[in-house]
């Protein structure tokens, strides 16, 4: 993974190496970002085209949404890197419950 | 290494934000709590979708009647691009160049005051031309509560970043501020995911009904 301390033995070397690698990840960084804002765009022109009925637009912006939401985790908030398996545990445990409690408010709950 | 050991561009290391004991629980922390928060934001968003359209009379402003494609379009960008900036500033953290990451945390703060100005807008048109206000109805209580929730967030965040590029002005990146400045930026970002479900969920989905 991207910034990994390396070993060569040489400090230049190694900050040469280092900096080529996060100038890298940078370019991945502006990718993504272009993604998802392709991903928003869509997602506005969906939801405001008089074409498609509901149940297409509903889960198809959900869908839209969540698949923008695990790129600006995993590469915003460096998700993808090493050492990120007990953030990845509190996050999931944190969206399961969340998800729970969401499904129950629109099926238990009701006036 | 010790946080207050004076570090060049030759000695800083490659993952600054953890490098001691400190940072590396500040990291773990943080991360526990944006858990919490999520936990804490997904019941928000559970009571706005068993409320929504909840009004006492038929006279009343609905979603559909509510929500404008081009404001929530403007604020969106805005909170994206800021999103992008700060991890501009964490880039220019990671090469130990503190000017530059003030630079981009400051684009970034002006970006979300951007963002905050026009809820402030959007809230007060809201009230203002639809009577839609927070006792106005359930929906409204349900409505203000997820969304200015959130614009509190927004408000924090900057005045957080605000506070570590003043307090830090002067010192320049040592081992002890990297990770506050990466553990803000973190939460910038989380920010930005709720606003994604905020945005797909509250106004696209109040736009089609």
């Amino acid at each position: 993974m991207a910034n990994q301390q390396p070993n060569s033995g040489n400090p230049r070397v190694d900050i040469e190496y280092r900096r080529k690698k996060s100038a890298e990840e940078m370019k991945h960084q502006v990718i993504t970002f272009a993604l998802m804002i392709f991903l928003t765009i869509v997602a506005f022109v969906a939801a405001g085209y008089e074409g498609f009925s509901g149940w297409f637009i509903v889960p198809f912006i959900l869908i839209l949404a969540i698949v923008q939401v695990i790129f600006q985790l995993y590469y915003f908030m460096h998700m993808s890197h090493k050492g990120h398996e007990a953030p990845a545990l509190f996050l999931y445990s944190g969206a399961l419950v969340g998800f729970i409690t969401i499904i129950a408010f629109l099926t238990v709950i009701w006036w | 290494m010790a946080a207050e050991q004076k570090m060049t561009y030759e000695t800083w290391p490659a993952s600054p934000e953890k490098q001691t004991l400190e940072a590396k629980n500040k990291f773990l922390g943080f991360w526990f709590f944006l858990g919490g928060e999520t936990v804490l934001f997904a019941s928000l968003f559970a009571t706005y979708l068993a409320l929504k359209d909840k009004v006492p009379s038929s006279d009343m402003a609905l979603a559909k009647d509510l929500f404008e494609i081009p404001l929530a379009f403007i604020m969106t960008m805005l909170l994206l691009t800021s999103s992008l900036t700060s991890v501009y500033a964490m880039y220019h953290m990671k090469n130990f160049n503190f000017k530059k990451m003030q630079l981009w945390l400051g684009i970034t703060v002006l970006l979300g005051l951007g963002f905050l100005g026009l809820e402030i807008y959007e809230f007060n048109h809201y009230v203002h031309e639809f009577h839609h206000s927070f006792t106005s109805s359930a929906f409204g209580s349900a409505f203000y509560t997820l969304v200015g929730f959130h614009g509190g967030h927004v408000a924090f965040g900057l005045l957080w970043i605000t506070t570590l590029m003043i307090r830090n002005s002067k010192r320049g990146l040592s081992l002890y501020n990297a990770p506050k400045f990466y553990v803000a930026s973190l939460y910038w970002h989380f920010i930005d995911v709720v606003w994604v479900f905020i945005f797909t969920v509250v106004y696209l989905m109040g736009m089609v009904g």
